[in-house]
């Protein structure tokens, strides 16, 4: 999970030698843990979940009881959903904590550090089809792309969407005290349909664009060690780099190569997550056809 | 007549045929007969085996009444020994009224137009083992009756050669409530039905016969012997009320609860199975059911959740508009209530058969179902093409660049 208008975190060690590959920090440490809370709690929901619609293959009905049956799904389901909705809050009161803290209001919503869409992320979009196309240059991106913008308001969406139509399903006697009993019907559908979207974006086009696409491939682990070498910096994100050099504070974020360790660690969750994902969506794709 | 055969045996006798049998054979007006039909090894003429267990006959119930053998063999009342051919054994002298029911039965009737596998006298009842169907030895014995039928009706091979309806039945009785029951012995089994219990014995009829105990509209009867209360419940419920208006589709018990395979209604496979059932006639709640969480998680093989019976009742079954019915309006909650105790009104203003793609089931969910399938059609396409086309962009970027390296290596 990205953060909302906090400039990079400078933990810099600058002790970088000639010859050696430079590291800078993009994700500190608890936003790679929040991704990574947020990471197994979607794949707990969407394993626990997705049985119900396509709940008349048989596979559905394998998953489900591999998961522990009726009882064993429902505890997984709100156990991973409880959580996230906490990871997603601690991450809101933290953006504007850091707001609060910086006294730089403006910051989170208009700054290159800010996740809000702004007009060069227009431009981006028309910039990059173009370049999909053959017909300009790749354009150069600041810290956050427009579509790692998408994937992040994508979340808030869904929080809103499926976390509030899932509480709605979880504690139906006490919203049922002041709305009427239709909106649980608005509640099941959603729920359903924006579970269907998420899953199939998650598994499908973030996984893509953050990990298998031919520049990645097969893994992007900066989510994982939170580091990002000077070479991709200036390769996939050269307006900041740009900015920060310009600024001169570019040593301010510098650290060192990733442990062997976390790069490894990143690799295997990050390989499971993929296996886990683009297995479930060709069972889903496979469900839906069949 | 009867001085030749005296003879005859003395003959026999001293041509020492079986001294050892003849002192087994029964004493009394079968005495002759046994001088040659006691040894077990015993054959015609033909190599037919021809022995005539004499204790079993003993046994019998025609045994116990001291019947002389040709009684059932009328023409074996012969002038000289060895006899002929006999022809078979003719239960109508007798039992005139049982042979009639049965000439008029499912038997019967395969019989007589040569389909030899059908079922005789001989097949249930045995030859000269013949008892009474209250002693518990007997084939007919509600105890052994079950393996009686099952001889035909549980011999997977012979159901499939002749056709017989409904295949193995006797494996689907013996796994029904019916059927283990019988198999637990004790109060319970003296009052089970076993298969004559439904189809009667010498008169069974196919359920297609109208005659038939089992037919569509005769079977709630028939179950009803038992099972009064719940029949005269059912009689109340629409699916009764269309019956006694003579719509014979209106289900009757076997369409829920089948005829061999009947379950107890708790038992999960019931519980789960009777959804197709009704789906079977109420083809579009049935799919709205599935829409639901009851309906997803009963899908999905657990019995926990509602099902159709559980909201709608099951022998009591009426429509919503009905005042009494567990799903009016003055009702619902309470129906609700028996598995959410929270339940309050606008809980149960909830629809549980609510179709998101007709808009009387409320516009807002109808919109907001097109909303969502809106919003997933534009998401995956922008966001598909814009994959696809990266994809293949950066592949050639990818080669592009390996290719320059690689002309650098090379000058």
């Amino acid at each position: 999970m990205s953060t909302l208008a906090r400039p990079a975190p400078g933990l810099a060690r600058g002790h970088s030698t000639a010859g050696e590959r430079r590291y800078f920090e993009r994700f500190d440490r608890v936003d790679r843990v929040m991704h990574a809370f947020l990471m197994v709690t979607f794949i707990g929901c969407a394993l626990s979940g997705l049985p119900l619609i396509v709940a008349d293959h048989d596979w559905a009905s394998r998953l489900a009881s591999a998961l522990g049956g009726f009882r064993g799904t429902m505890l997984i389901h709100r156990v991973c959903a409880a959580v996230m909705i906490a990871v997603f809050a601690l991450h809101v009161l933290r953006v504007f904590w850091s707001a609060f803290r910086t006294g730089r209001w403006l910051d989170m919503v208009w700054s290159p550090n800010s996740m809000v869409p702004n007009l060069k992320d227009v431009a981006d979009i028309v910039g990059h089809v173009k370049w999909f196309l053959g017909r300009g240059p790749r354009p150069s991106f600041d810290r956050y792309t427009y579509w790692e913008k998408f994937d992040y308001w994508a979340v808030f969406w869904g929080m809103f969407i499926i976390g509030g139509s899932g509480l709605l399903l979880w504690f139906p006697f006490f919203f049922s005290q002041f709305l009427p009993g239709w909106i649980f019907n608005i509640a099941m559908l959603v729920h359903g349909e924006e579970a269907l979207l998420a899953i199939g974006f998650i598994f499908t086009i973030h996984f893509f664009n953050g990990h298998v696409r031919p520049e990645k491939f097969p893994m992007d682990p900066v989510i994982f060690t939170g580091r990002i070498s000077e070479h991709e910096l200036v390769e996939e994100r050269g307006d900041e780099y740009a900015r920060l050099v310009a600024s001169g504070r570019l040593a301010e974020v510098e650290t060192d190569a990733p442990p062997a360790s976390t790069v490894l660690l990143g690799y295997a969750v990050g390989t499971i997550a993929l296996l886990l994902g683009v297995t479930t969506v060709v069972l889903i794709v496979y469900s839906l056809v069949t | 007549m009867r001085l030749s055969t005296c003879l005859a045996v003395l003959l026999l006798a001293a041509a020492n045929v079986g001294p050892a049998a003849a002192k087994d054979a029964a004493p009394g007006p079968n005495e002759a007969c046994m001088m040659c039909h006691a040894d077990a090894g015993a054959k015609s003429a033909s190599g037919k085996p021809i022995a005539v267990d004499a204790k079993q006959f003993a046994g019998s119930v025609h045994g116990a009444m001291s019947l002389p053998c040709t009684t059932c063999h009328a023409d074996a009342a012969v002038t000289q020994v060895p006899h002929g051919k006999v022809a078979p054994a003719q239960c109508a002298s007798c039992h005139d009224r049982a042979v009639g029911d049965y000439a008029k039965s499912a038997h019967g009737l395969a019989r007589a137009v040569g389909q030899s596998a059908a079922a005789s006298c001989a097949s249930c009842h045995g030859a000269h083992d013949i008892r009474k169907s209250s002693d518990p030895a007997s084939r007919t014995h509600r105890s052994n009756l079950a393996a009686t039928c099952a001889t035909c009706h549980g011999n997977e091979e012979l159901a499939r050669r002749a056709n017989l309806p409904g295949g193995n039945v006797a494996a689907h009785y013996a796994d029904s409530i019916h059927g283990r029951a019988l198999a637990k012995k004790g109060a319970i089994a003296d009052v089970v039905p076993v298969c004559t219990g439904c189809h009667g014995a010498h008169d069974i009829r196919g359920k297609n016969d109208v005659a038939s105990r089992v037919s569509r509209a005769n079977s709630p009867a028939m179950c009803g012997s038992c099972h009064a209360a719940i029949k005269m419940e059912w009689e109340k419920s629409q699916h009764g009320k269309l019956r006694q208006s003579n719509v014979l589709q209106a289900p009757g018990c076997i369409d829920c609860h089948s005829a061999h395979d009947i379950t107890l209604p708790s038992d999960p496979r019931f519980a789960l199975g009777v959804i197709d059932q009704c789906g079977s006639c109420h083809v579009d709640f049935a799919g709205t059911y599935r829409d639901t969480f009851h309906g997803q998680v009963t899908e999905l093989g657990f019995a926990q959740m509602a099902s159709c019976a559980s909201c709608h009742g099951a022998h009591e079954i009426l429509p919503a508009s009905d005042p009494l019915s567990k799903v009016s309006a003055q009702n619902r909650i309470a129906t609700c209530k028996t598995c959410h105790p929270k339940a309050n009104a606008n809980f149960a203003l909830y629809d549980p058969h609510a179709n998101r793609h007709e808009r009387q089931s409320g516009q807002l969910l109808f919109f907001t179902g097109k909303f969502m399938d809106l919003l997933l059609l534009g998401v995956f396409s922008f966001f598909g093409l814009h994959t696809i086309l990266w994809f293949v962009r950066s592949l050639k970027a990818v080669r592009e660049r390996k290719a320059a390296r690689g002309g650098m290596q090379g000058g």
